[in-house]
């Protein structure tokens, strides 16, 4: 059941754009391991601005 | 082998029985679930069938190749994605207001042709495009439409697909903002429901700036609930003496309103306005949609509307000209989107996990979207025809009063009383319905049937349809918004090839003019259509249909060319198929609006009797002065020098794809371009 909304929050925040935050971690633990990862507010306002930067992505 | 097709064999045959009944049925009203039995058995056949060839034998999708998020990997723009979840951002990426109109205005046809093209037309060519330029671009570095057809069919090509890009943008903005100004005219209880969802945008966006950041699901919760109380609290507003009159605007001051809106919405920060009304009309959205399969199948309609009008061979009033080739362009989205070629190469290809993935996401998700086409057809079709035609037929048609309408729709040989579509405003809480054109209107009381069937009853009518515009009205100013975003930024690029400094994307001054541009060229096409006799819905929807149609040839040519290249001739036929058919609709399309010698259909014959009648001093309604008609005239061949430039467009395109692809195939080898493991062979 949890697996189930996690999936749904993770499917209603792709919907907006917003990529999974500890994906994020787990990519920077691994390959960046020397760098400090942004924390989960300055991730989503870097999102934010990434969505919309060529208009936000959406049809007609 | 028997084993593995039984299945589909029987699914084939159910909907082949299912299709048999939706053709071949006269006079009596048929079930709108065979509609929609007939559309999932085709889409189910067709991803089975076609889409998996198209993967393994055309496009030999390897799953084992690294995807741009596996290569590139940054936890940002390339995040290897989850199945599910990538369908879900793509389809909502995807689906706009497009796949809602355009079924709704093909209706008065009947809804047998439009049904069939959107199967047809999905299949074949839709989800084939999308899937195409997904699988193009994920194997390019996710690259965007306009480098794709630089790389592989040189420079001077993607500098005209880009500009030809940038004008199907004004013309989509432009239409999208004159289906709300449809929708909101003379109509308090909208214009107020929809006013609020700005102080709420700006609420929520304090809220995730500051209060707890990124806390989308909560405050999209928050917005919900205030979206809820806008829509109550409207009827009051609307009821009201002082409050009432104050939201009441006629169409060219919500044009105004509209256009000054989009340019200052467009130079705010993105978090204080668009992305918290993103999050909204998304949801709302994906809500909406999944709340009308299950009302569509709850209720399961009749289907009022017959399967063929007389309208099929042209003269309809909803718009002009005949089945071939309008209908084909009236229904874009939905059958065939060339829009879909920039969000197929956009942000989707960079998130992809494997190439597996790619059928479900390409071609699934577009599947996905004929399915909402179906259902707005299937909306359009259940009202009484009457009904449907006093709504979307031209007030010069109908006159204003319900006597005057009903008289004219009756005449048309749909039977209706005038106090009929009195008490259908009323239900629907509004002081009239009848010339209220661009397809919004029509869907939201087909939604609100629909809706109050299943919760609430007669006395929900008015919410629900409150609810239904507020809907499409959200998203179709989400899109405004960020399309006036996208075109500043594509404006940029363009004058930048010319003038450098243009292209710095944070200076102010640059961005400004841009800015004014962009909402300057798609705010005279709304001044237009707000403006036009004939209702302007009526003229600007074809000239999109054909830019959107003409944007999706660009795309399949460009697939062709990567065919050729990549050595795989004999499957190109894949792509030239759709292509070839949309060169024909959409050129003979715009060469008929351009040279129609019927005033109805053809932009010059329009200003040429607009034209004469001023020679000889008369003015001609709707016109009611020399001035007005001197814009008519103007506005004609504004029009029609914008479809000579289309065509210009496309055939230009045309020209380069048929060298690349003679060039490709003098070559022993492939000579695609792609980025990341072996080019495939």
């Amino acid at each position: 059941m949890g697996e189930l909304f996690g999936l749904i929050a993770r499917t209603a925040r792709m919907m907006v754009g917003l990529p999974d935050y500890g994906a994020y971690l787990r990519h920077m633990a691994e390959h960046h391991p020397d760098q400090a990862p942004m924390d989960r507010t300055a991730f989503f306002r870097n999102r934010q601005d990434a969505r919309y930067r060529g208009g936000g992505g959406r049809c007609c | 082998m028997i084993r593995k097709h039984a299945p589909w064999a029987l699914l084939a045959a159910i909907g082949a029985f299912a299709l048999a009944v939706v053709a071949t049925s006269r006079g009596e009203m048929i079930n709108a679930l065979w509609i929609v039995t007939a559309a999932i058995s085709v889409f189910l056949i067709g991803y089975r069938y076609y889409a998996l060839f198209i993967a393994r034998t055309v496009m030999r999708l390897d799953g084992a190749r690294p995807t741009p998020a596996v290569r590139r990997g940054d936890g940002l723009d390339y995040v290897p994605t989850e199945r599910s979840v990538l369908f879900g951002h793509h389809f909502a990426a995807i689906a706009g207001a497009g796949p809602l109109v355009g079924p709704v205005l093909a209706a008065q046809m009947g809804y047998l042709p439009g049904t069939l093209w959107i199967l047809a037309g999905v299949v074949l060519a839709g989800a084939v495009q999308d899937f195409m330029i997904l699988f193009i671009s994920m194997r390019r570095d996710g690259r965007s439409l306009g480098e794709l057809v630089r790389m592989e069919m040189g420079m001077a090509a993607g500098t005209i697909a880009l500009i030809g890009a940038f004008m199907i943008m004004v013309i989509i903005l432009a239409v999208l903002a004159l289906i709300v100004v449809k929708a909101l005219a003379e109509s308090p209880w909208g214009s107020f429901t929809v006013a609020a969802t700005v102080p709420l945008a700006l609420m929520m966006g304090v809220y995730t700036r500051w209060i707890r950041p990124g806390r989308i699901g909560e405050v999209s919760l928050f917005g919900l609930v205030g979206l809820i109380a806008a829509i109550i609290f409207g009827q009051s507003v609307a009821q009201s003496s002082v409050w009432g009159p104050a939201f009441t605007f006629t169409p060219l001051q919500l044009c105004w309103i509209l256009i000054g809106y989009g340019g200052i919405a467009a130079i705010l920060p993105v978090w204080l306005l668009l992305a918290p009304r993103d999050y909204l009309s998304t949801f709302l959205k994906i809500g909406a949609i999944a709340a009308l399969a299950i009302g569509i199948v709850v209720m399961a309609p009749p289907l009022r509307m017959p399967p063929l009008t007389q309208f099929i061979g042209g003269g309809g009033p909803v718009w002009s000209g005949g089945l071939f080739p309008f209908l084909f362009i009236t229904i874009a989205c939905g059958a065939v989107s060339g829009f879909h070629a920039l969000i197929s190469s956009g942000t989707t290809p960079k998130l992809i996990a494997s190439e597996d993935h790619a059928p479900v996401i390409g071609y699934g998700a577009m599947l996905m979207e004929a399915f909402v086409a179906i259902m707005a057809l299937v909306g359009a079709a259940i009202l009484d025809p009457g009904i449907y035609f006093a709504m979307n037929s031209p007030a010069a048609v109908l006159g204003s009063d319900p006597a005057s309408a009903a008289a004219a729709v009756t005449a048309m040989g749909f039977p209706i009383a005038p106090d009929v579509l009195t008490q259908a405003a009323k239900d629907v809480g509004e002081a009239t319905i009848i010339s209220r054109t661009g397809g919004a209107p029509t869907l939201a009381v087909a939604m609100a049937e629909i809706f109050s069937h299943v919760i609430g009853g007669n006395a929900m009518k008015a919410f629900w349809y409150h609810f239904a515009i507020l809907f499409e009205a959200l998203f179709i100013l989400t899109a405004v918004d960020a399309g006036t975003r996208a075109g500043r930024f594509m404006l940029q690029d363009l004058i930048g090839t010319v003038v450098p400094s243009f292209r710095d994307s944070g200076a102010m001054v640059p961005g400004l003019i841009a800015t004014a541009l962009c909402v300057g060229a798609w705010g005279f096409f709304l001044h237009q259509g707000v403006t036009d006799p004939l209702g302007g819905v009526n003229t600007l929807w074809p000239v999109f249909g054909i830019s959107n149609q003409m944007l999706a040839a660009i795309a399949l040519m460009l697939a062709t060319v990567v065919l050729f290249r990549m050595k795989q001739d004999r499957y190109a036929w894949v792509t030239m198929l759709p292509t070839a058919w949309l060169l024909i609709c959409t050129t003979s399309a715009g060469w008929l609006k351009i040279f129609s010698s019927d005033p109805k259909v053809g932009f010059l014959a329009h200003a040429t009797r607009f034209s004469e009648a001023a020679e000889r001093g008369e003015v001609l309604a709707p016109a009611k002065s020399a001035e007005q008609m001197a814009r008519i005239i103007f506005n004609d061949r504004v029009d029609a020098g914008l479809c000579t430039l289309f065509l210009v467009v496309v055939l230009a395109i045309a020209l380069f794809a048929v060298r690349s692809c003679l060039a490709a195939r003098r070559l022993d080898r492939p000579s695609v371009h792609e980025i990341g493991g072996e080019a495939a062979v």
